[in-house]
């Protein structure tokens, strides 16, 4: 344990994606490397996302997209969470294809998580997202 | 982005409804230090209104599940509800999952929910909490519920320095005793056997009962006969939460009649302000161990020159920088 500020991430599935377990091993992932994890679980919506962002006053926000909608959803929920002026950086798992990633970076998404990424790569990518926008 | 804010102006703009302000806030509360203290400062005067409604129980024994039925039903009744919702750091790692507003649907309505881990230390718990809470209700929000699994001395703290305690059992986890052993059983304020439509639940409500009779066959029944209610709920399909709140309510209502409810702020305030004491004790213990009169005594101790106990005495007669006797006798007029 240090003794810098302890990391809030929020991880959710956003819409109609029922494939919740790659998000369960992630949770658990970052629970070891130290952060506190909220889990959202499924089934949520940009509102609903930006609604306990601002209320668990989180560090960084995980979709986790498994349903080929993330050339839509990951956009929108960047431009929810500039909406509502949350300092948060937008972060994506899950099955994303190469061509769409670059893309989605343009679009606002902090980083793009493949299936191959080991737990470390993971924890830091939060670690350096929530840097990036605190520095 | 939004600049920086001083905490006098988060809480200014909290106090006017803003979310995401009220947010900051509860993570200054949770880093504790000097931030948190000016918030204590700020709060203090604006607040002392709010029910406060502490839910314990098992884990699995369905409060979060419960808390998200109550809200609904208060959001419904026009109140404006928060919840803080506590669950346990890892020893380890100090990470947490912290899963409760999954159960929680009315996270985009009025209600304000929070999720707070244990970082590790549950004297920060002791210290965090309470100061959340006046946050809440000097924001507003009423009732202000906190909800803790029912394990560790300061989790029960927590709960029982609440204006109702709710304590929440299920059947098939041999409840009754269990939670007498946890302490639950002396805080509780309302009794509520969740999953009552599983088998089983009526033995819990008899178990409970029973020792219920004992309490008041051994004098700890309340100087005013008040009786914790049993109530049978199933919060998954939405049965009894309505009768939970009312017992809860009916329970506010006995502690104004009766002139309790002071009583209740005063052991709030007790054992916040004995929590705080005894961090800053530590801290102090801390220091006093690094120091190098307390390394010289250590040192003694370690060559078998004097005993621990001499070495502890000496210390705290420096700490508290007064004669040793005089503590003594301090104490035991206390303990008399």
């Amino acid at each position: 344990m240090s003794d810098e500020p302890q990391i809030r991430i929020l991880l959710a599935k956003l819409g109609l994606d029922g494939h919740d377990r790659g998000l369960k091993v992630v949770a658990r992932i970052l629970r070891d490397a130290g952060m506190e994890v909220i889990y959202l679980g499924l089934r949520q919506t940009t509102d609903s996302i930006v609604a306990a962002a601002e209320q668990e006053d989180a560090d960084a926000i995980g979709l986790s997209m498994h349903n080929a909608g993330h050339m839509t959803l990951a956009p929108a929920m960047v431009k929810a969470v500039n909406d509502a002026e949350l300092d948060c950086p937008v972060i994506v798992g899950g099955i994303v294809p190469d061509q769409d990633v670059q893309p989605l970076l343009d679009a606002g998404v902090a980083v793009v998580l493949g299936p191959g990424a080991s737990a470390e790569e993971v924890a830091q990518s939060v670690r350096d997202a929530v840097a990036a926008v605190n520095s | 982005m939004a600049a920086k804010r001083s905490i006098r102006e988060l809480y200014v703009a909290a106090r006017s409804g803003e979310r995401r302000a009220l947010g900051r806030l509860l993570t200054a509360v949770e880093r504790g230090g000097p931030a948190a203290d000016e918030i204590s400062e700020l709060a203090h005067p604006d607040s002392g209104t709010a029910h406060i409604v502490g839910i314990t129980g098992s884990p699995g024994a369905g409060k979060s599940t419960l808390v998200g039925q109550l809200v609904s039903d208060l959001v419904a009744a026009g109140k404006k509800p928060a919840v803080l919702a506590v669950d346990p750091s890892s020893p380890l790692t100090g990470g947490a999952i912290l899963g409760d507003r999954i159960r929680i649907e009315d996270g985009e309505s009025e209600a304000f929910i929070r999720s707070m881990a244990t970082r590790g230390h549950s004297g920060g718990l002791a210290l965090a909490v309470p100061l959340a809470v006046r946050v809440f209700d000097a924001a507003g929000y009423d009732p202000v519920i906190i909800e803790t699994v029912g394990v560790g001395q300061v989790e029960v703290d927590v709960v029982g320095a609440a204006d109702t305690a709710v304590v929440v059992m299920t059947p098939g986890m041999g409840d009754a005793v269990q939670a007498n052993k946890a302490g639950l059983l002396e805080v509780a304020d309302v009794f509520v056997v969740n999953k009552a439509d599983r088998p089983g639940a009526n033995d819990v409500r008899r178990d409970l009962d029973l020792m219920l009779d004992l309490s008041h066959m051994t004098g700890q029944e309340s100087e005013t006969g008040y009786r914790p209610p049993i109530v049978m709920a199933s919060a998954l399909h939405g049965d009894g939460s309505a009768d939970v709140w009312g017992a809860v309510e009916a329970h506010l209502a006995h502690l104004d009649d009766t002139g309790l409810r002071d009583g209740r702020r005063k052991h709030r305030m007790r054992t916040e302000v004995k929590a705080r004491l005894e961090q800053a004790m530590s801290a102090a213990a801390d220091q006093a161990m690094d120091s190098t009169v307390g390394a010289e005594w250590l040192d003694r101790a370690e060559r078998a020159d004097i005993a621990p106990t001499r070495a502890t005495n000496e210390l705290l007669a420096l700490l508290l920088n007064t004669d040793l006797s005089n503590i003594d006798m301090q104490r035991n007029q206390e303990l008399s």
